[in-house]
């Protein structure tokens, strides 16, 4: 690999200049989440009593919130990468996808933090004696999927962000979207029980389940919201098998990605 | 070119054709207006007409020609950063474009952190930069504000440090385009002596550039360009001569 000095520069320098100029830094990647954590859990926990129906909702919320947001963060951040660099891709003959890709371990590295901050909570409440290897493995997998994913579909509206600067406001409002098309808010089984009062088919469900954000969420219940949770809450169906099933979307939209992104470089120096 | 007849060719541009397509419909609502009153909505410009050129290794080549013929393009072409509509572009070798140096510098880092940064943009590995480094830092002559952020400096400190790194990086073809008149009396003589030294190294060297007498001295070749072709190939002064007219 040619290029991964540079990309580790890259890397280094999406973190370090992040919160350059700012008083609280770091302590940002901590308050966004909070603030959204606290909206969601007084307005649909306490309010709209989802605390009562899903046990344990703040652990439940706070585990979807962190994947959403670092899928977010790498999606938003690999979309608008190229155009970010506009200098360089105009000027110097490089990989151009380093771009996008540094943008997604930077959303990453990001994310540790709250990552770290959820397994604090979990630790407290009990979540060593009963975790399993297999609920590691759930989270580890959650992380590559939505990673993934999320470097795909960022190269794919990264390339149509060049010549379209439509593409960001696309992106915002699938981000919007993200939240609310993924059991972050309110649990999976509602989504089934929708579907049977209205009697929709029911493979409408499996779709919903084969949202690679939708799996990388699952897994993280799975992983951290479960052990430490006395529930009766269903299990999604064939979750391991979606796993899978995701892990090839994802791999799909990967290589989607990469070739639009490979046939729209050629005009990338020209329609910057 | 008997004599260089003998040498490997280092760049081969062949047929090369450029047309940037200009969009007068910049929206939706422009682009229906335009469709309404049978209007075209993009018109397209020929930058580069079929062009071909040979330059082989260790020649030094200097580009000529009036602004907004094309030179620019070309080496952009050979760069590699854009892509040929029609025809081909062969390179030898590691090519190095000093084509606005500095387009890596970020502002927000130290000088010392944009010199590693811009030379891995340039193709380099760490190794090499760390081998390389106490000579770009010398060469640029900033040693006392290497350790402050790039947004501090003045515009000259800015292009001797971006430049430095440019000219350090392991390469057989350099493209130069419009940037010899970096820094003051002193430091352009330093960067002629530099680009003496690699033409003595058989680097090739293409040059676009409005600094007559400066390509009159590094450059044994011209190549004139006029709207897209190539309207004059052969020693120097009769490229000059004609750019003059």
């Amino acid at each position: 690999m040619r290029w991964r000095y540079l990309l580790y520069l890259l890397v280094r320098t999406g973190v370090t200049t992040r919160y350059r100029n700012s008083v609280l830094g770091w302590t940002w990647s901590y308050v966004r989440p909070g603030a959204q954590f606290l909206v969601f859990w007084v307005v649909l926990g306490l309010f709209l009593n989802l605390n009562r129906d899903i046990p344990n909702y703040p652990v439940y919320l706070f585990s979807g919130i962190v994947v959403i947001n670092l899928f977010s963060e790498a999606f938003k951040n690999a979309t608008t990468s190229i155009v970010n660099n506009a200098p360089l891709v105009r000027k110097v003959f490089l990989p151009r996808q380093l771009f996008a890709v540094s943008a997604v371990v930077v959303a990453f590295i990001h994310f540790l933090p709250q990552l770290a901050l959820l397994l604090i909570v979990c630790l407290f409440m009990g979540w060593i004696p009963s975790v399993s290897i297999l609920g590691v493995l759930a989270a580890l997998a959650a992380m590559i999927i939505v990673s993934l994913f999320a470097l795909g579909i960022g190269l794919f509206f990264g390339a149509l962000n060049v010549r379209f600067r439509d593409a960001e406001n696309i992106v915002e409002l699938l981000l919007l979207l993200a939240t609310w098309a993924s059991p972050v808010l309110y649990a999976w089984t509602m989504v089934q029980e929708a579907m049977d009062k209205l009697g929709w088919p029911d493979w409408l469900v499996d779709i919903y389940l084969l949202n690679p954000i939708t799996q990388g969420v699952e897994l993280f219940h799975y992983a951290f919201w479960r052990p430490v949770t006395d529930t009766t809450l269903a299990l999604p169906p064939d979750l391991a098998w979606n796993t899978l099933w995701t892990f090839l979307i994802a791999v799909g939209t990967l290589l989607l990605g990469q070739l639009v992104f490979r046939r729209l470089e050629g005009k990338f120096a020209q329609d910057l | 070119m008997s004599t260089a007849t003998a040498s490997r060719p280092s760049i081969v541009v062949d047929g090369v054709r450029k047309n940037f397509t200009l969009n007068h419909a910049l929206s939706f609502k422009d682009t229906v207006v335009a469709w309404i009153r049978r209007r075209k909505t993009s018109s397209t410009f020929e930058a580069l007409k079929g062009l071909d050129l040979v330059i082989n290794e260790g020649e030094s080549v200097a580009i000529l020609g009036l602004n907004g013929s094309g030179k620019s393009t070309l080496l952009k072409l050979i760069s590699g950063v854009m892509e040929p509509d029609a025809g081909e572009v062969l390179t030898r070798g590691r090519v190095a474009g000093l084509i606005e140096v500095g387009a890596g510098f970020h502002p927000e880092l130290s000088g010392r952190e944009n010199v590693f940064l811009n030379a891995a943009i340039l193709g380099m590995q760490r190794k090499e930069v760390e081998e390389r480094y106490d000579e770009i830092v010398a060469f640029s002559e900033i040693e006392q504000f290497i350790d402050q952020e790039v947004k501090h400096y003045s515009s000259g400190m800015f292009m001797r440090l971006a430049f430095s790194v440019a000219i350090h990086v392991e390469l057989d073809v350099l493209l130069v385009d419009e940037i010899l008149s970096v820094g003051d009396a002193p430091f352009r003589e330093k960067c002629r002596l530099k680009f003496g030294e690699l033409i003595a190294q058989k680097k090739t060297l293409v040059v676009v550039s409005h600094d007559m007498e400066m390509v009159r001295e590094l450059c044994t070749r011209g190549v004139v360009i006029n709207k897209g072709e190539v309207v004059y190939d052969g020693e120097i002064e009769g490229a000059i001569a004609l750019v003059d007219e």
